[in-house]
C-alpha cells in the first residue's frame, strides 16, 4: 500500500527502535557544532564596530529565538497531525516539544534582556517583539499546564492540539513584529531573499550556531519523545521486553 | 582568523561586557545541559519502576501458595 510508510511512521514502537541509532549521531554533531561556534564566535569573531564585546551573546540568541519558533511550528504541526488522522506518536511529539520550546524561549528572553543592559540601557522594554516572545512563552506553558489538567490522555492531547494550533496566531507576529511597529529590536540581519546585513566573519560563526541549535534540538525532542512512547506505551509487551531486558536483573 | 583578544584576562573581561556574555553563555549552556539531562534521567527511573513492577508480578503467585 501507498500509505504504509506514513502510518509505520504513527508506529511508537517502529519510532523507538529506528532513533535509537541516530542518538549517537546527534549527540556527536551538536556537541561538535556548539562547541565550534562558541569557541568561533566568543574568541575569534571580530568585535562589533558599535556595540564591542557585548554583541557576542548573538550567538546564542539567535539560535535560540529560531529554535522556539520552529520548535512552535513542529508542536503545532504534530498537533495537526494527530487531530487529522487521530495517531499516537505525533500527539507524544507535540507533548515532548512543550517545554523544549519553554526552556529555548526562556533562553531568548534571558540572554535579550542581559544583552539590552549594555546595548538599550534596559533589562526589559514592553517592545513588540519582546512582548510577542514572552507570549509564546506563556504559549508553551499553557501547553504544558494543559497536558496535565486532564485525567484522561486523549483529552488532554485533543485540547493541547488546539491550543498550539490557535496559538500559531503569534508566530507571524513575532516574525514581522520588527517591521510592523518600529520600536526597540532590531529589524532581522539574516535574509533569505536580500544580502544579509552581517558580515561573513560573523555570519559564519552564527550559522554554524544555527545548525548545531537544530541538531541538538532534534536530539533533544527524540530523547523526550522516546520517554513518552515508553510512558504510553509501558502496558505493552514490546517496552515490557525492552525495559527488561536493558539491564539483566541483579541480586 | 585570529584569535581577538590581547590576554586571557583581556578575554574574561570582553572589554568591560564580560559579565554579560559570560552570563548569557553560562545560563544557556545550564538550560542546554537540563534539557538532555532530565529525559536520560527519567528514562532511567522509568526503567527502575517497570523492572521493580515486574519482580513483584514474578514473586506474587509463590506468595499465595
Amino acid at each position: 500500500m501507498a500509505w504504509q510508510w506514513f502510518h509505520r511512521l504513527g508506529s511508537p514502537r517502529w519510532f523507538y527502535e529506528k532513533t535509537t541509532s541516530w542518538l549517537p549521531w546527534l549527540a556527536v554533531i551538536s556537541i561538535a557544532l556548539l562547541l565550534t561556534g562558541a569557541v568561533w564566535g566568543l574568541a575569534f569573531a571580530p568585535a562589533d564596530y558599535k556595540q564591542g564585546n557585548s554583541y557576542r551573546i548573538i550567538y546564542i540568541h539567535v539560535p535560540a529565538a529560531f529554535l522556539a519558533l520552529a520548535g512552535y511550528y513542529i508542536m503545532a504541526l504534530s498537533g495537526a497531525v494527530g487531530l487529522i488522522w487521530k495517531m499516537k506518536l505525533p500527539f507524544m511529539v507535540m507533548k515532548s516539544a512543550a517545554p523544549i520550546g519553554a526552556v529555548l524561549t526562556f533562553i531568548s528572553l534571558v540572554t535579550g534582556s542581559i544583552w539590552g543592559k549594555p546595548t538599550w540601557g534596559t533589562w526589559w522594554e514592553w517592545d513588540a517583539r519582546i512582548t510577542s516572545m514572552l507570549i509564546l512563552f506563556f504559549l508553551y506553558l499553557g501547553m504544558i499546564a494543559l497536558q496535565q489538567a486532564f485525567q484522561h490522555r486523549d483529552t488532554a492531547d485533543k485540547a493541547s492540539a488546539v491550543l498550539a494550533l490557535v496559538g500559531m496566531v503569534n508566530i507571524p507576529i513575532i516574525y514581522k513584529s520588527v517591521d510592523w511597529w518600529n520600536t526597540l529590536h532590531q529589524p532581522a540581519t539574516i535574509k533569505f531573499t536580500s544580502k544579509s546585513s552581517i558580515d561573513p566573519s560573523m555570519l559564519y560563526p552564527l550559522l554554524t550556531m544555527v545548525i548545531g541549535f537544530y541538531c541538538f534540538y532534534a536530539l533533544v525532542l527524540l530523547l523526550n519523545t522516546r520517554l513518552e512512547v515508553l510512558r504510553r506505551e509501558s502496558k505493552t509487551q514490546w517496552v515490557s521486553d525492552l525495559l527488561n531486558n536493558i539491564k539483566p536483573e541483579s541480586k | 582568523m585570529k584569535f581577538q583578544f590581547e590576554s586571557l584576562a583581556d578575554f574574561m573581561a570582553m572589554s568591560g561586557h564580560g559579565p554579560y556574555v559570560w552570563a548569557s553563555y553560562a545560563i544557556t549552556f545550564i538550560a542546554l545541559i537540563f534539557l538532555v539531562v532530565n529525559p536520560v534521567l527519567q528514562q532511567k527511573k522509568l526503567i527502575k519502576q517497570q523492572q521493580k513492577l515486574r519482580k513483584l508480578a514474578q514473586s506474587a503467585p509463590a506468595q499465595h501458595q
